[in-house]
C-alpha cells in the first residue's frame, strides 16, 4: 500500500467525477444505493463451488439469511448458508462455542465434505480468533474424522464482495493445496463468472486436451438439473482432492486485471507460485477478442497444441459478426459499472467493437481500475473513459445524466437509472434479479463475446425500432 | 421422527393429534441449522421502510443496507424516498475510532439533499458492539435540522424479527402526539400492520371509505410522517394480525386510550369479518354503517364467488404447505385454502408465539405438521412426506419447493401481487391455480419418476433390436 499513489488515485477519481467543467464537489460521506455487496457474500459463493461444500457464516443469523435471499434471487437455486446464529450473549462473551456447535450440526445433518467459514463484521469486531477456535475444534473432535474446514476473514468494513471472493479462493488454496499428489490438471481461478462461463471454460480447456481444476466451480451447485430428490448438498463443485493437488499442477490460470500484482502471494495463483513454484499465467477475464486471444495463446503454450479448428471457427464467426454489427454500435456511448475485473473486460470488449465507454464505475477500491481501463482502451477509443472507483449509484447517476449514454452495461441494480434516462440496460454480472437466466449468461471466450455482441447490437436495434414513429419491421 | 430433525429442535415440531399440543418457540436459532429467519434489523426495516417521506439510514457496514435496497413491494402514492438505500458504509477506521462522526456527517448530508420529513437511523450488529451513541447523534441532528431524527435500536444479534418490530414501534411512537388532530372525524381509524405491498392498503382504504370512515394514518404502507404524528387523534386502531404493529397499538392504548381491533385482510371470512368488526365498533356513532358494510361485502362476493368456483373445480382435494414469517398469516391462509377445496398439511412460521401456535393448532386438521423456525432440511423432508401440491412462503423457500416439483406461491414482503381484500383472494386463487395446474410438474423427475414406476408394466415386452 503506497499512500502516495492512493492519494494520486483518489484525486484522479475526484477529478474524473467532477467532469471537465464543474468545480470539484465535496466527497460524499454517505452511500446511496451501493454498487457493491459485502465481503462474506463473495466467500460464500466460493465455498458453494467446492464439492460437498457448505458455506458457513460466523456471525448473527441475519447476515446469512440476507445473503441467501440475495443469491437465490439471482441463481434461483437453493443456497444454504449455515450460521453461528450469535445472540447477545455470544456477542459479548465470544462466539467460539456456537461456532463449534454449528460446525458439528452441519457435519452431522448435511454430511458436509468441506465447510467454509467466513467471518462477518460482528465476529471480526468482537475479535473472535477463528483459526484458533478451529484448531481447538479439530483437536477436540479428531476422533470423529471431521471434514476439512477452511476459514477466511471477511470483515465488510474493509472491502467488497469481490475482495471476499478473492480472499476465499486464496484461503482455500492456502489451507488445502499441497504438492504431494501427482496431477496433470492445470489450475484455473476464473473469478466471479457465471455458471455457463464455468461450463464453457471446461470445454475450452478440454478442447486443448487439458483438464482444469476450476475453483470455484458452482456451475452445478448453483445451476443444477432437476433431480429426483432434494439434495442437501447439490452435486458438483471442485473436488477437494483436486484442490489438494493444486500445488503440483503444471500451471495456473488466474483471471483479473485488478488483482494484486502477480508477484505477490495475495491471490491464490500468486500463493501457489511462490509456495510450490506452479507457473502462473495471469490474464484478464477473457472477454472480447483480444483478451480471449491472449488466453488462447497461453493455452497453446501450456498444452503445446494449436487452437483447435472448432475454436478458430468461433473466432472467425465472431470477427464476421464484428463487421456485420459494427454500424449499429459504432460510436454509441455506454456506461459500464459493476465488479472491477468484469468491467475491465467489458470495457475492453466495447472498445473493440467501436462503442465508446464514457464512464467505467465500480464500488470497489482496488486502486488498479483506472490503469486497467486505460490499457483496455488504448488505441481504440477517441477519448479515454472516465473511471470512478468506490462509487455508489448516486455518484454514477450524477455523472451518467451529464454524459447521456446510449446504453448501460451492468447488473440489475442500474435499472432504475436506465429507466429514468430511458435508455436500455444490457444486463451482465451479479445480481440479475429482474430477468430470467442470469446464471446462464455467457461472457467468456469467443462464444461469450458473440452472445454479448448479439445482445448489445439487438438492444440498439430494438431502441431504434421502438423509438421510430412507424415501427420499422425491417432494420 | 426422521434423522433430518435436529435433536434440539424436536420440541419445535408438532403433529396435530399426536399427544397434547405443546410447541417450543421464540428461541434463538440453532447454530449451524440453516434457519430461514432474519434479524432484529430486518424486523424494524420491514415495518418502518414503507414510510415514504422519511429518510432511512442504515448505520453499519454496507451489506445490511445493500441487501435491503428496494427488495420489497411497498408502494407509495407520492414520495419514494423509501426505495433508496442509504448507508454509512462503515470502514475499518470507523470501527476502530467509532462511527459517530461519520453518522453525523452522513445524516446532515442526506437531510440537506433530500429534505425528508423525518429520519430513521437503524443500528446494526456492529454498531451495538462499537457502542456508538446513536441517540445523542440523532438528537443533535434533530435540533439542527428541525425534523425528528429517530434512532432505531435494531442491532441484529439482539434477538429475531420480533424484537425488530418492537424497536420499530417504539421509534414510531416517538412521532405520535405531535401532529394537529383538529380535523379528524369521530368516525376514523388508523390502519396498522399493512405495508401496501402491490397497493394492498389502497384496496383496504377504499373499503373503509365506502363504509364512511376517515382513514387517518397508514401504518406503514404508503405511510407519511405527518399522518403518523397525528394518528393518536383517530377513534380506532385496526391492527392487521401480523403481530408487527401490535406493540404500537398497545402503546397508543396506554397513552391515548385508542381502542384496538385485530383483523386480517386475507381470505373471504377474515376480510369480511375485518369490515364487520369495524362497523360494529362504530355502530353507535353511525347506525347505518353495518347495513352499508353488509351491502359492500355482498357486492364484492357476488363478483368473487363465481370466479372462485371455477378454480375450485380443479383444486378440490389438493394439499398445501405454509411457511411464513408471522403465524397470523397462516390462519387466514388455511381458511383461504379451504375455500378452494384444499387442505393444509404443514403450517409453520419464523416467529410465532405460544398463543399463535395454540390458535394455529386449533384450526388445523389432524395430522398437520406445525413447525417453528424451520430450515431447508426439515421443510424439504415434510414437503415430501406430505406430498403437497403447493407451498406458500418467501424467496428462500421457493427453490426448495421447485426442486421437489411442488408449486409455489410467494406470500411475503417481496410479492408484487395484491393478495389482500376480496380482489386479493381472487389473485391468490388465480396464482394457486396457475402453479398447481401447470403441466411442468408432470415432467419433474420426482413426479415423473413415480409415473414411470406406475407405468413400468406398459413397457414393451420385446425389443426390436
Ligand atoms: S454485518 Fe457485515 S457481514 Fe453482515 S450483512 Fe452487514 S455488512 Fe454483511
Ligand atoms: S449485521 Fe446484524 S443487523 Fe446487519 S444483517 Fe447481519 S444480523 Fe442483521
Amino acid at each position: 500500500m503506497s499512500s502516495q499513489s492512493d492519494i494520486a488515485d483518489a484525486t484522479a477519481v475526484l477529478d474524473a467525477e467532477a467532469g471537465p467543467l464543474k468545480p470539484k464537489p465535496e466527497p460524499f460521506v454517505s452511500t446511496t444505493n451501493a454498487c457493491k455487496l459485502c465481503k462474506p457474500l463473495g466467500a460464500t459463493l466460493v465455498f458453494k463451488g467446492i464439492e460437498g461444500g457448505v458455506p458457513y457464516l460466523h456471525g448473527s443469523q441475519g447476515c446469512a439469511t440476507y445473503m441467501r435471499r440475495y443469491i437465490i434471487s439471482h441463481f434461483r437455486e437453493p443456497m444454504d448458508i449455515a450460521s453461528s446464529s450469535l445472540g447477545e450473549k455470544q456477542a459479548i462473551y465470544g462466539g467460539g462455542p456456537n461456532l463449534k456447535k454449528g460446525l458439528l450440526t452441519v457435519m452431522d445433518k448435511y454430511g458436509a465434505g468441506m465447510i467454509g467459514v467466513a467471518t462477518t463484521c460482528l465476529t471480526e469486531t468482537i475479535g473472535d480468533d477463528v483459526p484458533g477456535i478451529l484448531m481447538e475444534f479439530r483437536r477436540e473432535f479428531a476422533d470423529l474424522g471431521v471434514a476439512p474446514v477452511v476459514n477466511v476473514s471477511t470483515p465488510s468494513y474493509s472491502g467488497t464482495h469481490m475482495e471476499g471472493f478473492t480472499a476465499a479462493v486464496r484461503a482455500v488454496a492456502d489451507q488445502l493445496a499441497t504438492a504431494d499428489a501427482k496431477t496433470a490438471a492445470v489450475n484455473c481461478f476464473p473469478g466471479f463468472v457465471s455458471c455457463e462461463d464455468i461450463r464453457h471454460l471446461k470445454d475450452v480447456f478440454a478442447s486443448f486436451g487439458l483438464t482444469a481444476t476450476i475453483l470455484p466451480d458452482y456451475s452445478e451447485t448453483l445451476d443444477g438439473p432437476a433431480v429426483e430428490d432434494y439434495e442437501k448438498i447439490p452435486s458438483g463443485g471442485t473436488p477437494v482432492k483436486a484442490i489438494k493437488a493444486m500445488g503440483a499442477a503444471p500451471a495456473t490460470f488466474e483471471f483479473g486485471r485488478t488483482l494484486s500484482e502477480p508477484g505477490e502471494a495475495a491471490t491464490a495463483g500468486g500463493l501457489l507460485a511462490s509456495r510450490f513454484g506452479v507457473p502462473l499465467k495471469r490474464l484478464g477475464l477473457p472477454i472480447g477478442l483480444r483478451e480471449t486471444d491472449a488466453f488462447f495463446k497461453s493455452l497453446e503454450s501450456v498444452s503445446c497444441k494449436p487452437t483447435p479448428r472448432r475454436r478458430a471457427l468461433e473466432r472467425g464467426r465472431l470477427l464476421d459478426a464484428f463487421v456485420d454489427g459494427h454500424k449499429y454500435v459504432s460510436q454509441k456511448r455506454c456506461v459500464i459499472y459493476g465488479e472491477e475485473d468484469l468491467i475491465v473486460g467489458l470495457t475492453s470488449f466495447m472498445a473493440e467493437i467501436g462503442v465508446i465507454p464514457v464512464l467505467v464505475a465500480g464500488g470497489g477500491r482496488s486502486g488498479r481500475l483506472e490503469k486497467a481501463v486505460r490499457a483496455a482502451c488504448e488505441g481504440l477509443v477517441p477519448e479515454m473513459p472516465e473511471v470512478a472507483e468506490g462509487v455508489d449509484f448516486y455518484d454514477i447517476a450524477d455523472r451518467a445524466r451529464e454524459l447521456a449514454p446510449d446504453f448501460f452495461l451492468g447488473h440489475s441494480k442500474g435499472y432504475r437509472l436506465a429507466r429514468e434516462m430511458n435508455v436500455p440496460l444490457v444486463r451482465v454480472g451479479f445480481p440479475i434479479h429482474d430477468r430470467f437466466g442470469g446464471q446462464r449468461l455467457r461472457h467468456l471466450c469467443y462464444q461469450g463475446a458473440q452472445e454479448l455482441l448479439d445482445r448489445v447490437v439487438n438492444a440498439m436495434i430494438e431502441t431504434k425500432q421502438t423509438g421510430s414513429d412507424i415501427g420499422y419491421g425491417y432494420i | 421422527m426422521s434423522d433430518i430433525i435436529f435433536e434440539e429442535r424436536k420440541d419445535q415440531i408438532h403433529v396435530k393429534g399426536e399427544g397434547p399440543f405443546k410447541l417450543a418457540c421464540n428461541r434463538d436459532s440453532l447454530a449451524g441449522a440453516v434457519s430461514q429467519r432474519a434479524c432484529v434489523f430486518c424486523g424494524s426495516r420491514v415495518v418502518l421502510y414503507p414510510i415514504a417521506d422519511a429518510l432511512h439510514l442504515v448505520h453499519g457496514p454496507i451489506g445490511c443496507a445493500a441487501y435491503t435496497w428496494d427488495i420489497r413491494g411497498a408502494l407509495s402514492s407520492g414520495p419514494e424516498l423509501h426505495r433508496l438505500s442509504f448507508s454509512t458504509d462503515l470502514q475499518e477506521t470507523d470501527v476502530i475510532f467509532g462511527g459517530e462522526k461519520k453518522l453525523y456527517a452522513a445524516l446532515t448530508e442526506l437531510i440537506d439533499r433530500h429534505q425528508p420529513k423525518a429520519a430513521f437511523v437503524y443500528s446494526t450488529c456492529i454498531v451495538g458492539i462499537i457502542g456508538d451513541d446513536l441517540a445523542a447523534v440523532c438528537k443533535k441532528v434533530s435540533a439542527e435540522k428541525g425534523i425528528p431524527v429517530i434512532p432505531v435500536q435494531s442491532e441484529g444479534f439482539k434477538g429475531n424479527k420480533r424484537e425488530g418490530y418492537l424497536a420499530a414501534c417504539k421509534a414510531m411512537f416517538t412521532l405520535m402526539g405531535t401532529g394537529d388532530t383538529s380535523d379528524i372525524s369521530p368516525i376514523s381509524l388508523n390502519i396498522l400492520g399493512d405495508f401496501n405491498l402491490a397497493g394492498e392498503i389502497w384496496i383496504i382504504r377504499e373499503y373503509f371509505e365506502r363504509m364512511g370512515i376517515q382513514v387517518v394514518a397508514n401504518i406503514t404502507g404508503d405511510g407519511r410522517v405527518g399522518d403518523i404524528a397525528r394518528a393518536h387523534g383517530a377513534a380506532l386502531n385496526v391492527v392487521q394480525c401480523s403481530g408487527s404493529t401490535m406493540d404500537l397499538a398497545k402503546m397508543m392504548k396506554d397513552a391515548y386510550g385508542t381502542p384496538v381491533v385485530k383483523v386480517s385482510y386475507f381470505g373471504i371470512e377474515d376480510m369480511a369479518e375485518a369490515l364487520y368488526a369495524v362497523a360494529r365498533f362504530f355502530k353507535d356513532k353511525d347506525p347505518d354503517m353495518l347495513a352499508r358494510t353488509q351491502a359492500l361485502v355482498k357486492e364484492e362476493l357476488a363478483v368473487l364467488y363465481p370466479k372462485l368456483s371455477q378454480f375450485r373445480k380443479d383444486l378440490e382435494g389438493k394439499k398445501a404447505a405454509i411457511y411464513v414469517g408471522g403465524a397470523f398469516k397462516a390462519f387466514s391462509l388455511i381458511k383461504a385454502f379451504r375455500h378452494l377445496g384444499m387442505s393444509v398439511a404443514i403450517a409453520g412460521s419464523q416467529t410465532g408465539t405460544p398463543e399463535d401456535y395454540e390458535e394455529l393448532a386449533s384450526i388445523c386438521d389432524p395430522g398437520t405438521i406445525i413447525i417453528d423456525d424451520a430450515n431447508p432440511l426439515e421443510l424439504s423432508h415434510y414437503l415430501k412426506e406430505k406430498d403437497v401440491d403447493i407451498f406458500v412462503g418467501g424467496v428462500k423457500e421457493r427453490p426448495i419447493a421447485f426442486k421437489l416439483g411442488v408449486g409455489f406461491c410467494d406470500h411475503n414482503h417481496e410479492r408484487k401481487e395484491a393478495l389482500e381484500g376480496f380482489v386479493g383472494m381472487y389473485n391468490f386463487a388465480l396464482e394457486v391455480h396457475r402453479t398447481v395446474m401447470s403441466p411442468v410438474w408432470r415432467f419433474v423427475p420426482r413426479r415423473a419418476g413415480k409415473a414411470l414406476a406406475e407405468s413400468l408394466d406398459d413397457l414393451p415386452k420385446e425389443c426390436a433390436l
